[in-house]
């Protein structure tokens, strides 16, 4: 779960790692309020993607009415295919340098890594690899005070700055275990009136973790079907196509979609009903996907914890109880294999034993 | 000979009561695994499949010998169970458990080195030495024994590339699910070496997918150093940049872990790169 860089600045701020003076805004009231005592001001767009400034999602504004009248241009307007709802309005810094801070997890070495730079504000991308620092950080040991002063000395911070740093760098790993994060990135991280502040917050956590964090706020990034997907325990992302796919398995449904475009189709989703999916699931999986009006209908179930029966009745009774207005090809193989092939048979229809064939017949049925 | 496990590993079942527990237990037992005991907290003094059950992993271990144990254990306390099997001295512990948080994965696998034991998962199908052990959740009939070692990321795109080979008369030495998520125990190059030293692997399939740079990695150790051959199967070349397709792994972003970028560092290291599942036996039959 990605957090609007407001909710990332007050983390921040309660694991004491210095942030601009200001706050969020719904309004132009709300904006104007929040301006009031600050002399120079920034008023940001929140939205989950990054070039904000780029696309004229930040303003720079001197007093109240001016920050007013920021947020009531920003506010509602769509950026980047967003739209924003709420603003950030914060005392603008003079800035003397700009830095870059991150912790992230890395897959390959199985722990948390510190990605730091004496370039800032620019995408991490385009940072030149020797200027950057990159270090693990032991699982069990966490971020010990040697290794704050380590980064900063290789930063060139020294004295009091360096000082800064250190606690910025604990108090950031602090917050990125305690929240079950997979990403705390400061960019930039600010000199100004030697004092580093987080000028911006890009904070995710992990998704699977958030059972155990119900006090943090909740940022919805799905869309309907999409919610309505996740409420059932299916992974479900919307695309362009017009040839809806259910499969079984990020991996095989990943791969169904790759086949139909081998073939000149265009899938119109990408729906992992998982494993183990019994009826009823399965029943509301499609649901989900005639209610997007695909052209035809992609069914790819290889069961192994997934019993071939069960999507076999799971699509009979749906079948039953609605009309089906596209065509549906099926391919069903893997445990109970039979007993399924015979459920649909019973209902005459012929499921198919290859991946490769059902996909070129849903392609030549959405292209008719 | 076979990777990590064979006809003599015994195997415990964590979360053996449990619906998953009891049926893949059932399975397990059905392809010829070891399996000689069981563990639910409180179930103790029962028996699934006439093996007993114990309380705790350390009682299962003072009673019998054990070498390895798989989990049916729900995500919230899954990481427990697993560094219960590991303090206990458990050497091979497969994680088949989805939607464990990453925190807790990487403290497993911190303990796991502590202990040098190996973690196959989470969020793996298991793996499976053909006809001598399985340990895992994958349906018996596609997993013959023979000569193709296959190491994959995702469960479900396994068995369809096995069911390709099966259908090729082609059987498999030993399928390890490394696991769909972005922190887990066994990676590409860590099967790929032990492939290197089985005598009955004459190839390896690779069956990998778009997100992170675990096949890149791989490339990069393979050129100097496996000279068996390779195939492998990329998943997500459709997929659009910056959304997950179901596996935490499976997300491009920053143009790191892209299917091209993938396909480049495995062809530049001599691996030949199927594009679609079926073609894989094909490609095998020409080189072996």
């Amino acid at each position: 779960m990605k957090l609007f860089e407001y909710m990332g600045k007050e983390l921040f701020d309660k694991y004491n790692i210095p942030v601009p003076k200001g706050g969020v805004a719904g309004t132009p009231e709300e904006a104007a309020k929040q301006a009031e005592n600050l002399e120079e001001a920034v008023v940001k767009s929140q939205i989950l993607s990054g070039k904000r400034g780029k696309a004229g999602g930040i303003k720079f504004v001197s007093g109240k009415e001016h920050a007013r009248q920021a947020a009531d241009e920003l506010l509602g307007m769509e950026l980047k295919g967003l739209k924003v709802e709420k603003v950030l309005v914060e005392e603008k810094l003079p800035i003397e340098k700009e830095f870059y801070l991150a912790i992230t997890l890395d897959g390959t070495l199985k722990k948390p890594i510190i990605l730091a730079s004496v370039e800032g504000g620019m995408d991490i991308e385009d940072v030149p690899e020797e200027k950057m620092v990159r270090h693990p950080i032991n699982t069990n040991l966490g971020v010990q005070p040697y290794l704050g002063k380590d980064i900063a000395d290789r930063l060139g911070f020294s004295g009091n700055q360096a000082k800064q740093f250190a606690k910025i760098l604990a108090n950031l790993y602090q917050a990125f275990k305690e929240l079950d994060a997979e990403l705390m990135e400061i960019n930039p991280l600010v000199l100004a009136a030697d004092k580093l502040i987080a000028a911006d917050a890009k904070v995710t956590i992990d998704d699977d973790a958030l059972y155990r964090h119900k006090d943090l706020p909740k940022v919805e990034e799905r869309t309907d079907a999409e919610k309505k997907a996740y409420a059932l325990g299916l992974s479900y992302v919307e695309l362009d196509g017009n040839i809806a796919i259910m499969a079984n398995g990020a991996g095989i449904t990943m791969a169904t979609l790759d086949i139909i475009q081998h073939y000149g189709g265009a899938p119109a989703n990408f729906l992992d009903a998982g494993g183990g999916a019994g009826v009823e699931a399965t029943a509301k999986a499609l649901e989900i996907l005639l209610s997007t009006n695909p052209k035809a209908i992609l069914i790819n179930i290889f069961g192994g914890i997934t019993r071939c029966d069960d999507v076999a009745t799971a699509f009979i009774t749906v079948k039953k109880q609605r009309k089906i207005p596209v065509p549906v090809v099926i391919r069903l193989v893997g445990t109970n294999e039979d007993k399924g092939v015979q459920i649909l048979k019973d209902n005459g229809i012929e499921a198919f034993g290859t991946m490769d064939e059902a996909a070129k017949a849903a392609v030549q049925l959405a292209t008719q | 000979m076979a990777i990590y496990i064979d006809d003599n590993t015994k195997v415990l079942v964590q979360g053996m009561t449990g619906n998953q527990g009891t049926f893949h237990s059932q399975q397990m037992l059905a392809y010829g695994t070891d399996l000689v005991a069981g563990v639910s907290p409180g179930k103790g003094g029962q028996t699934v499949e006439g093996k007993p059950v114990y309380n705790t992993v350390r009682s299962a271990v003072t009673n019998h010998q054990i070498d390895a144990s798989i989990l049916f254990i729900p995500a919230p306390f899954a990481k427990d169970a697993a560094l219960e099997a590991l303090d206990a001295g458990i050497k091979v512990v497969v994680c088949i458990t989805e939607h464990i948080p990453v925190h807790d994965a990487m403290e497993i696998m911190a303990f796991a080195k502590e202990m040098d034991a190996t973690v196959v998962g989470p969020n793996t199908f298991g793996l499976v030495s053909s006809g001598k052990c399985k340990i895992g959740i994958m349906p018996n009939q596609f997993f013959i024994p023979g000569n193709v070692g296959v190491v994959a990321r995702s469960g479900t795109l396994s068995y369809e590339i096995v069911g390709n080979l099966t259908a090729a008369k082609m059987g498999t030495s030993t399928v390890v699910g490394l696991g769909g998520d972005r922190v887990v125990g066994l990676n590409f190059i860590d099967v790929l070496k032990k492939f290197e030293q089985d005598t009955e692997t004459k190839a390896v399939v690779m069956v990998g997918e778009i997100g992170g740079s675990a096949e890149e990695n791989a490339a990069e150790y393979i050129k100097g150093n496996i000279s068996k051959p390779v195939v492998a199967y990329l998943a997500g070349k459709s997929a659009p940049a910056g959304k997950r397709m179901g596996h935490a792994g499976a997300i491009i972003e920053r143009g790191r872990g892209t299917f091209e970028g993938k396909v480049k560092a495995l062809s530049a290291a001599g691996v030949k790169v199927a594009e679609l599942p079926f073609q894989v036996p094909q490609i095998l039959s020409e080189i072996l």
